[in-house]
């Protein structure tokens, strides 16, 4: 299929590798579709996360494990029971990267990571419980 | 009590702050407002992004573990 994209233009994208959230994301609860998009010009470890029901609606995410030492991701019960999980190895875990004007103010929400059921294309923003993972980790620390 | 499992408890007051802790179990998430807010605000602002902040990103993380010198 063709795929409007925020930041592409339009490419081409499989229908059957697209990722749906029963839940939608906070903020924005009326899109369940997604495309995570990963480009391949640059070799940066941040991926797209995509809406396909509206273009403008594009998440940058990357992996938390990479970004911070001794990260852990403990689900809820319900949260395995909503993206059907019976395997972790089959779960896909991307923290939300937030670029604003200032890009010094680059950060990552290491306590609400995307979780994506690989094999069954489910995925929802969970919160995690422990505390001293902050939603603003910033990506430049010494500066 | 909320329905038959779920244990609320008045754990503080000082002044106008209350503490209050909450028994659920293992399958009832619980979150305060607050952090549901904020992670909300956060995803508002990350989809706001310019591509050339974008391009600057890159740059600058690109292949981060080799360039471990700041």
């Amino acid at each position: 299929m063709q795929l409007e994209t925020a930041h592409f233009g339009v490419i081409e994208f499989n229908e059957e590798d697209i990722l749906y959230f029963p839940e939608g994301i906070p903020g924005f609860e009326a899109n369940k579709k997604y495309a995570l998009i990963v480009d391949q010009e640059t070799s940066t470890n941040f991926f797209f996360l995509q809406s396909t029901e509206d273009s403008q609606l594009c998440f940058i995410v990357t992996d938390p494990f990479m970004l911070y030492a001794g990260y852990g991701v403990d689900v809820d019960d319900e949260d395995v029971e909503l993206l059907g999980i019976t395997d972790p190895k089959t779960v896909m875990t991307l923290a939300i990267v937030v670029i604003p004007e200032d890009i010094k103010e680059a950060r990552v929400n290491l306590k609400a990571p995307i979780l994506i059921n690989v094999e069954k294309k489910l995925g929802k923003q969970i919160i995690l419980k422990d505390d001293s993972l902050p939603i603003r980790y910033y990506l430049q620390q010494n500066s | 009590m909320i329905g038959h499992d779920i244990e609320l408890t008045i754990l503080d007051v000082q002044g106008d702050q209350v503490r209050v802790g909450i028994k659920a179990p293992r399958n009832v998430a619980v979150h305060r407002k607050e952090i549901y807010e904020e992670i909300r605000k956060e995803n508002l602002s990350a989809v706001a992004v310019k591509d050339t902040n974008l391009q600057l990103l890159n740059e600058k993380f690109k292949k981060k573990d080799d360039s471990t010198t700041s």
